[in-house]
């Protein structure tokens, strides 16, 4: 007896050839569908922003006239906020992955660490928002300035910076290390001096993406409480700010009232996404640069 | 008659006299254990100053071992326990008040495969100086001099110092290697097969480089290649399973073994 | 050897300073300390959110704000505070960008893994990776001004602040979630499994989707899960495109306000630091990080569990 009928398998074979031949399209056309959807976007806040990018807008402060309005205040904001979370996060970042990488012993205590890390990671940045309302603005009385806000983003992309350093230390081969301590050099002379420079590459394309995320992250400035009022541009890290994705934010909530703010929003957003841009470029230079020559 | 003997025995004398007081490592009953894994066993192994003393064996037998132990580098690995003493210059290193750091200035270490940082040439031979607080510019130059002379690669180099370690060949990089550890000018140099990595025109020239060195160096080197042993060493310690089977002369060990395993380990009859 | 005797003379010299080795010893706790910031950082969140919480639940009972259906936290006269509209609106957006993203972002894994050559993998893979690059801001403003318009001429029902547009786009920024870690999670199922499958006579589609996706399942539902945890705590685009109706509905054409927005509404002015209306946001903040951290653990343990296999 014959289970295997030939005949039915060779008239199912078609269809299933077909229906093979018509997913791989399908599915390609699924792949591409979020690249249309970006080049949609990009299309609309570009030709929104015709006419609205100049240098007047990039150099003059706010105002409730779309006219004259211009995000040099927004920018600073911006730039005040980074002078802050780049060192912070760096520091603690660095630090935190030298610790787990080559000073902890596995333990029950790392292991929660690192778990707590990760976990960090997936909460939402408005409950870091919260944090920062709670903690530094209220508790420590420090108000809605940019030190505040930098420390809350500080802590909000902290995660990113240790898991890249962590990957790059752990990347660094041991027979480094040992050619170090064969000379007689103690640890952290071996940290510092042939550790560390070897993952310094991977360790700032983890700074330039937690930096991308920071300037791009509204919620948690929204919580700390950012006036929607005009703003004088800042001059140190206590003076109150606003900052670019702000500016969208109520350029865009406020577009109901009127039209043209809309076309600010679009304007700051493609300047936005231009640094977005660069700081992407330069992390890929970075790493194509100090590609592993060892 | 009288005289040859008389002149023997004096001879015998002034070696013995010079054996005693020219022990820079002595092992005393060593044991290491890898967790569970007993790796060296009873290791008694007194080591000549200004000779090189080679150490075979087959894969797997604690050659390795026994020689990271000097430095103390095995302790790099949390699992790894020992007992027993290891004196250099009478000084057993496992005393906790001996930082194993001190140790390592004075025992330099040159690994199977070679491993210069991803620096210059000369920022690579400046780490152990600088590391040790020697920041005079025209000291390190110097420094740098001498050692890539000692390791002789001076002349290949030279005019290139400024260039990443890794642009160099193989064999450049484990001359460089030992350049590195001759500039904090050590007393012993351990090398754990220093030339397995390398070509044949490469490995002469390390061997002859380590001749010369034994001038004014300690050497223990590690070598899976017996000719190598042959050729380099002045004495021979032949290891198995953790133990050290027969250790004497290197002429002595190659032409007229003691051990039966000594001789079908060199013969190629296994291992 | 005179110049030796030097070198050796000066590094026994500087060894000497015994400050070096105190600055060894206080490196590890320096170190440490850093990286308990992390820790303290989930402490003071925690604290801080249980704390007003209770503060909130002195004057609000686990039923009103559990079970009653209203939430009017300014109304003067008689403020209701239920989780229940917030919960239903931030159900419903999640809900819909996983229906965006799921189909989407595990058809483009399977391309990606499957269909795809090394190097249209490499070129596909960042780019659909940069959607996730883009500030959730961005999205805000694409769905308020041009996603929402776009669904009013096909819906005209629609209002203009509703949940279903934001939804639709949180679901595309959510795609390269899904569609990354599930690509990771398949290319990770060893080659011999599909090459059983394929000398079986099985057509590539019956090799993904009978031999693969099994294989990686954990990690595909881990990725769905990352995604929805992303939707849950999305806060900007829901907050400028389905405005701040507290309504608890199942009709995707009004608008309606998810937890996360309801922080927003409730910090960005109106209440009074010490009112319950304030504290309410700690409550509703606190069942937003309950519900996320639950997920990412969740996640956690499935993509654990997928390592564990492979
Ligand atoms: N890190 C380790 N953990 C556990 N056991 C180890 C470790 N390193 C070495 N061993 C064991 O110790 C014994 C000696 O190893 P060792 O590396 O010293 O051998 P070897 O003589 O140098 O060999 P080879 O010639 O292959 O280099 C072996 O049995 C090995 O399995
Ligand atoms: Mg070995």
């Amino acid at each position: 007896m014959q289970f295997m009928d030939m005949k039915v398998v060779q008239s199912r074979m078609s269809k299933r050839l077909l229906l093979n031949q018509m997913t791989k399209w399908l599915f390609l056309a699924s792949a591409i569908f979020g690249l249309l959807v970006l080049a949609v976007l990009l299309y609309r806040v570009i030709v929104d922003s015709l006419g609205w990018i100049n240098i007047d807008f990039l150099t003059s402060v706010l105002s409730t006239k779309p006219e004259i309005a211009g995000i040099k205040g927004a920018i600073l904001g911006t730039v005040w906020l980074m002078i802050i979370v780049g060192p912070v996060t760096m520091a603690l970042g660095v630090s935190t992955a030298i610790y787990i990488e080559e000073y902890a012993r596995p333990s029950k205590l790392t292991s929660f660490i690192q778990t707590n890390i990760s976990n960090l990671a997936g909460v939402p940045s408005i409950v870091f928002g919260l944090l920062g309302l709670t903690v530094f603005v209220r508790l420590f009385g420090i108000g809605s300035v940019i030190l505040a806000g930098g420390l809350t983003m500080s802590l909000l992309v902290l995660p990113i910076v240790v898991v890249a350093s962590q990957e790059a230390i752990r990347a660094v081969p041991s027979y480094l290390r040992e050619a170090s301590y064969g000379m007689g050099a103690t640890k952290w002379q071996t940290i510092k001096n042939v550790v560390l420079p070897v993952a310094l590459p991977g360790i700032l394309t983890g700074l330039i993406l937690a930096i991308s995320r920071a300037i791009g992250e509204t919620a948690p400035l929204v919580v700390i409480g950012i006036p929607a009022l005009l703003i004088p541009v800042p001059t140190s890290i206590f003076d109150r700010f606003t900052a670019m994705p702000m500016q969208i934010y109520y350029w865009t909530i406020d577009s109901v009232l009127v039209a043209e703010y809309a076309y600010l929003a679009a304007a700051t957003i493609v300047i936005l996404l231009l640094i977005l841009f660069t700081l992407n470029s330069l992390a890929i230079i970075i790493r194509n640069k100090f590609d592993r020559r060892y | 008659m009288n005289q040859v003997i008389l002149k023997q025995k004096e001879q015998k004398e002034i070696e013995n006299r010079k054996n005693e007081s020219s022990i820079v490592y002595d092992t005393k009953k060593l044991n290491l254990w890898y967790g569970n894994t007993h790796a060296l066993k009873d290791i008694d192994l007194p080591v000549q100053e200004r000779s090189v003393t080679a150490i075979i064996g087959p894969s797997g037998c604690g050659k390795s071992t026994y020689i990271k132990t000097l430095n103390r580098m095995v302790e790099m690995n949390p699992e790894v326990r020992t007992t027993g003493k290891v004196h250099y210059r009478g000084r057993n290193i496992f005393d906790s008040s001996y930082p194993a750091e001190e140790l390592r200035t004075r025992v330099g270490m040159v690994f199977q495969k070679p491993n210069p940082f991803p620096k210059s040439i000369f920022d690579n031979v400046v780490y152990g100086p600088k590391i040790h607080g020697i920041t005079d510019k025209k000291i390190l130059q110097k420094i740098v001099e001498k050692s890539l002379r000692g390791a002789a690669i001076w002349d290949e180099v030279k005019d290139r110092l400024k260039e990443n370690a890794y642009s160099l060949s193989g064999g450049q990089q484990q001359r460089l290697c030992i350049a590195r550890c001759l500039a904090v000018e050590p007393d012993v140099i351990l090398m754990d097969e220093p030339t397995s990595a390398l070509d044949p025109k490469s490995t002469l020239k390390v061997e002859e480089l380590i001749q010369e060195l034994k001038q004014n160096y300690s050497i223990i080197i590690v070598t899976h290649n017996m000719q190598q042993a042959a050729r380099i060493s002045d004495k021979t310690a032949f290891f198995l399973n953790g133990e050290v089977i027969e250790y004497d002369e290197t002429d002595k060990i190659f032409s007229n073994p003691v051990d039966k395993r000594t001789e079908d380990y060199i013969t190629g009859r296994f291992g | 050897m005179s110049n030796s005797i030097n070198i050796r003379n000066m590094i026994e010299g500087s060894r000497k300073k015994s400050k070096l080795a105190m600055f060894e010893k206080t490196i590890p706790y320096l170190l440490f300390f850093a990286a308990f910031l992390s820790v303290l950082t989930t402490i003071g969140i925690m604290v801080t959110l249980t704390v007003e919480s209770i503060l909130f639940f002195r004057n609000v009972s686990f039923r009103e704000f559990f079970l009653q259906p209203e939430l009017k936290p300014l109304n003067p006269s008689d403020p209701k505070f239920s989780i229940l509209p917030l919960l239903g609106g931030t159900l419903l957006s999640s809900i819909i960008a996983m229906m965006v993203a799921i189909p989407i972002g595990l058809t483009t894994a399977v391309y990606l893994s499957e269909y795809a050559t090394e190097r249209v993998r490499r070129i596909l893979k960042p780019l659909v990776e940069v959607l996730a690059g883009i500030p959730t801001i961005v999205y805000g403003f694409f769905a308020f001004t041009f996603v929402t318009p776009v669904l009013r001429e096909l819906i005209p029902a629609l209002d203009r602040t509703n949940i279903l547009s934001p939804g639709i786009v949180m679901g595309i920024m959510i795609i390269p979630i899904v569609a990354s870690l599930s690509e990771d999670a398949m290319s990770s199922v060893p080659n011999s499994i599909r090459e059983g499958a394929m000398a079986l006579g099985a057509t590539k589609f019956e090799v993904a989707f009978r031999v693969v996706i099994p294989a990686a399942i954990s990690g595909i539902i881990a990725s769905f899960v990352l995604g929805i945890s992303r939707a849950i705590g999305e806060t900007m685009i829901v907050t400028i495109a389905s405005g701040s109706n507290k309504n608890l509905t199942f009709d995707v054409t009004q608008s309606m306000q998810t937890m996360t927005a309801y922080i927003v509404e409730v910090t960005s002015g109106d209440a009074a630091s010490g009112t319950t209306a304030y504290y309410s946001l700690y409550a509703v903040a606190m069942t937003l990080f309950v519900f996320t951290l639950l997920m990412n653990l969740f996640a956690r343990y499935m993509t654990k569990k997928f390592r564990e296999v492979y």
